[in-house]
């Protein structure tokens, strides 16, 4: 019992944009497929309006993992906004992780519409990656603990 | 015969002298022997302080956003690093090209109080992108071969922990003045994210070690695929954290990832291919 108490549930914080991902998220839920109920969905009208501070907020705040999900490349609903976020992220990641920040706690996933059961798969297989990382320290804030 | 130095200041005076220019931006002597500030004459007799010499390292490209909107044109001696700087401001319309005039000022390397300084160490190269006239010579258009990746590759080969203490310790002397992004010739936009008091990074003091991380993240990834590599934001913290190993990642990796870039070319970050590899 205790144990159970005690379990560390990572928070999620997953970007998903209006015209893939976030239909994509819907429909696994409307599919019943599960995944932790810790993933928060912010919905964004394309992968690549995620500005790096939004992650760092994320972070900020408590999220433990930070996901983008867009359009598969080719797919976006811009035409083009998922390649520049593709080359946004790839620049942001090295370079979070070269000061020091898990690799593992942030990731860009391309989910379609269409693809219910792969948003569930995604998301189940991030928080357990994040879970085996722990909880966020390096980039959380003492102030905003609850 | 005169040196690189005497020419680039006759002829500054010339320019003035003939009419040719307004005013000229160049350095005066600061308060210690190594110290040369960023100055702007406009008289004959202030012309008399003007001084190029080995001690000239600030770059002086930015100036010319607010001196291109002056009446009249104004003489800027730049090296050849601070004119690959002020390709970049030209590219992104942030200085009236007409209204300046480029006396290319020759460089054999510049020092600060501990010698030559670091930038000057892996120099990127002595041609001049823009400029109206250039004085130098055969030994001012010598490279160095420092190699400019050599921090970098030191850093990616620590241990994730050891990075971010590293960076962690280098970051929590930051004092929050905005020296690194005010000298920066990248960093021009009117309002910037930071002047925004809900930024979170607004106190001198940091109330939290997050928002050194937050403010250096923001910092150096909103030059991403613009820095210059002029190494000003390192010279100019007050605290003499490495800064430029940030940018230079940055650097290091759109090159290896993307093909790289120069000065006022075209960003590899707003480009794309379908075959860029995932995130
Ligand atoms: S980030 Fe530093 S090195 Fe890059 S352009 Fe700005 S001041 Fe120069
Ligand atoms: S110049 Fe140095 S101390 Fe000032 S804000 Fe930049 S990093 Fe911090």
């Amino acid at each position: 019992m205790q144990g159970e108490v005690n379990e560390f549930k990572p928070l999620i914080v997953a970007f998903c944009c209006n015209w893939c991902s976030y239909a994509g998220a819907d429909l696994a839920g409307s599919s019943r497929l599960s995944y932790p109920a810790d993933v928060k969905i912010i919905r964004v009208p394309c992968s690549c309006r995620v500005n790096p501070l939004f992650i760092l907020r994320a972070f900020q705040r408590g999220a433990d993992g930070v996901i983008i999900c867009g359009c598969h490349p080719g797919d976006c609903h811009y035409t083009t906004g998922n390649y520049y976020a593709r080359r946004r992220m790839t620049v942001l990641f090295r370079l979070l992780e070269f000061m020091g920040i898990d690799r593992q706690r942030v990731r860009v996933e391309w989910v379609s519409a269409a693809e219910g059961a792969k948003f569930a798969l995604v998301m189940n297989e991030f928080a357990g990656a994040v879970k085996a990382l722990g909880e966020n320290v390096k980039l959380g804030d003492l102030r905003c603990k609850p | 015969m005169q040196t690189v130095a005497e020419r680039v200041i006759a002829r500054a005076k010339e320019l003035f002298f003939s009419g040719e220019v307004r005013r000229v931006l160049g350095w005066e002597r600061g308060e210690f022997q190594h110290e040369r500030i960023p100055a702007l004459y406009e008289t004959a007799e202030q012309l008399e302080k003007l001084v190029y010499d080995e001690y000239c390292g600030p770059n002086l490209s930015k100036e010319l956003i607010a001196l291109s909107k002056l009446e009249g044109r104004t003489l800027a001696i730049l090296k050849p690093c601070d004119a690959r700087s002020l390709n970049l401001l030209l590219r992104e319309y942030r200085v009236d090209r007409e209204k300046v005039y480029i006396l290319g000022a020759g460089c054999t390397g510049m020092r600060g109080r501990d010698g030559l300084l670091l930038k000057c160490e892996t120099c990127r190269g002595k041609d001049f992108p823009v400029f109206d006239e250039a004085i130098d010579d055969e030994e001012c258009r010598k490279v160095p071969d420092g190699d400019r990746f050599a921090d970098v590759c030191r850093i990616e080969q620590m241990s994730g922990d050891e990075r971010f203490l590293f960076f962690r310790s280098e970051l929590s002397k930051c004092i929050r003045c905005n020296a690194c992004r005010n000298i920066c010739p990248a960093c021009s936009c009117n309002q910037c994210v930071f002047d925004n008091p809900d930024s979170g990074v607004s106190s001198k003091a940091s109330a939290d070690p997050f928002e050194d991380s937050q403010f250096h993240i923001v910092r150096a990834f909103h030059v991403a695929g613009r820095c210059t590599d002029c190494g000003e934001c390192s010279r100019a913290c007050p605290q003499g954290i490495p800064l430029h190993l940030l940018n230079r990642k940055i650097i290091k990796d759109i090159g290896e990832l993307y093909g790289g870039y120069e000065a006022g070319g075209r960003s590899p970050l707003i480009d794309y291919r379908a075959s860029d590899g995932e995130a």
